[in-house]
């Protein structure tokens, strides 16, 4: 019985918050441009369906471009902090100061370089995303047991041999762990550049919907992010149940 | 004669340049090969930058350290090591866990991949000398604190070493199944005569397992008593109940307290 109500727990709370929401609306009558009800937001769903469809999938395109540079850069950036010291005193301080920076200040400079369109979209995601990928991946191969590291040496192992056999697949949790918090990460980014430079994906559209006092079509935007968001979350953590099942023993009893 | 292993008047100290903590000062052991030594000391003593030393992870200052014959210049690989943290890996199962060294070490490193059936055998043939047949599937968190330490002493002795180094493996367990793994240490010395240099805190077990015991001082460490062993073998588990062996301990147990008041 209560395994069913924990089970039914999210959709419950879901459902309740619409409609409270929904309620609230309506008993101190509030106007539709300060905030639409639940059903003035559906009703701009079903109207412009098409249109949050294509700018959807141009964000998740955009986010998901960005995401796996991230993935890519954030990784090798890791690995080389956790291999070396020197790396790590010499890149650590940049990288911080470089993570205070807010995208959104950066996204004018992307804009001089490469137009406005896809290509700032895609490089703010990465910008933002890849951060915390590196620092995982980083405390991963920096957390190795001494003893473990002894063992090994004492028999000859290279660096190379260690990072393999030991750092390696001792940071995979880590790494899988940042997967999600990357993710969501590169939504904000790429909604954030549309939002200031684009010509479509959901920032850009709320954006428009907005100059024309669309107010309805504005958190249909936002809904659609909310969902995207949740499916990417959810994917993100499925591969880490899948790739790191060992570290969460629990679920293998 | 000279030793399997030997220390002769070794200096070390840590931090850059060595200007730091003194931790060994003029330390000489010879340990002759096929020996069970254990070292004894009180805590902070120096025990395992011992064990460091003896197997090349780090080098002295002044005086050399031999091993087989050749002096120490690097990890010596014909070592085995385990810790008290048992630190099994663990996305590996405890099979994988224990071959682990023979991906490390020649020439098994080259041979593991076309031989690995004999390579698994002799595996799971060790894991069931320690009393672990059919636990070979199992990850380590699956295993308890004691089987994780049999499996331990499997992945320091699976390619064979001629030298054994344990730092207070038995350390962390419970009375009973530590004096378990004192016996499944007597045979496996017994059966394969590995030489084994055992750092413990635990006198009894000091005086169970070894040939010699080796009583160093307060920090910067040195060898201040070398008290040989003279029990016959195989010794039953009874022997540590035995007045004889009390005594030994006792005696052993003065030497160190002297050397912590001496500090």
């Amino acid at each position: 019985m209560n395994e069913r109500w924990i089970k039914a727990a999210p959709w419950l709370w879901t459902i309740g918050l619409f409609a409270l929401w929904e309620g609230a609306v309506r008993i101190f009558s509030i106007e539709v441009f300060i905030l639409p009800a639940p059903t003035d937001i559906w009703e701009a769903i079903v109207k412009y369906w098409s249109p949050i469809w294509k700018n959807s999938l141009q964000t998740l395109l955009t986010t998901t471009i960005g995401f796996l540079m991230a993935v890519g850069g954030g990784l090798a950036l890791g690995l080389a902090i956790g291999w070396s010291r020197a790396i790590y005193a010499g890149l650590y301080p940049i990288m911080i100061g470089f993570n205070s920076i807010p995208k959104v200040a950066v996204v004018p400079i992307l804009v001089i370089w490469f137009g406005i369109g896809t290509v700032p979209a895609v490089l703010t995601a990465f910008l933002i995303a890849f951060f915390p990928i590196v620092v995982n991946v980083a405390t991963g191969l920096a957390t190795i047991e001494p003893e473990m590291e002894d063992v090994l040496r004492a028999l000859g192992a290279k660096k190379l041999d260690i990072m393999l056999k030991v750092g390696i697949p001792r940071s995979m949790p880590y790494f899988f762990g940042s997967l999600k918090i990357a993710i969501t990460l590169a939504f904000v980014g790429s909604v954030i550049s549309e939002t200031v430079a684009a010509n479509s994906g959901i920032g850009h559209m709320m954006l428009a919907a907005q100059s024309q006092f669309n107010v309805p079509l504005v958190w249909a935007g936002l809904v659609a992010l909310a969902v995207l968001g949740i499916v990417m979350y959810a994917a993100m953590a499925w591969l880490e149940m899948r790739m790191t099942g060992w570290a969460h023993r629990s679920g293998l009893h | 004669m000279t030793g399997f292993v030997e220390l002769r008047d070794v200096r070390l100290a840590y931090g850059p340049g060595g200007s730091g903590t003194l931790a060994l000062d003029g330390l000489t052991m010879t340990v002759k090969r096929g020996e069970f030594a254990a070292v004894v000391g009180p805590s902070g003593c120096g025990k395992s930058t011992l064990m460091k030393l003896a197997t090349g992870l780090i080098r002295p200052q002044t005086g050399t350290v031999e091993v087989a014959g050749h002096e120490v210049d690097g990890p010596v690989s014909i070592a085995g090591m385990a810790f008290q943290n048992p630190s099994m890996l663990p996305w590996r199962t405890t099979l994988r866990n224990v071959m682990l060294p023979l991906e490390i070490v020649q020439p098994h490193r080259s041979r593991l991949s076309k031989e690995r059936e004999a390579y698994q055998q002799r595996a799971e043939d060790l894991l069931a000398v320690v009393g672990l047949k059919g636990f070979s599937d199992k990850y380590p968190w699956q295993l308890s604190g004691g089987m994780q330490q049999r499996s331990n002493l499997c992945r320091a002795l699976i390619h064979d070493p001629t030298l054994l180094m344990l730092d207070e493996p038995f350390g962390a367990l419970d009375a009973f199944t530590r004096e378990e793994l004192w016996q499944v240490m007597r045979d496996l010395h017994a059966e394969k005569g590995f030489t084994t240099i055992l750092v413990t805190h635990d006198l009894r077990e000091a005086v169970f397992l070894s040939d010699r015991v080796f009583v160093m001082s307060a920090r910067p460490g040195k060898i201040i008593v070398e008290r040989s062993i003279d029990f016959g073998r195989p010794r039953p588990l009874d022997l540590t109940y035995e007045a004889d062996f009390n005594d030994v301990v006792h005696e052993l147990r003065a030497h160190i307290a002297e050397a912590r008041t001496a500090a």
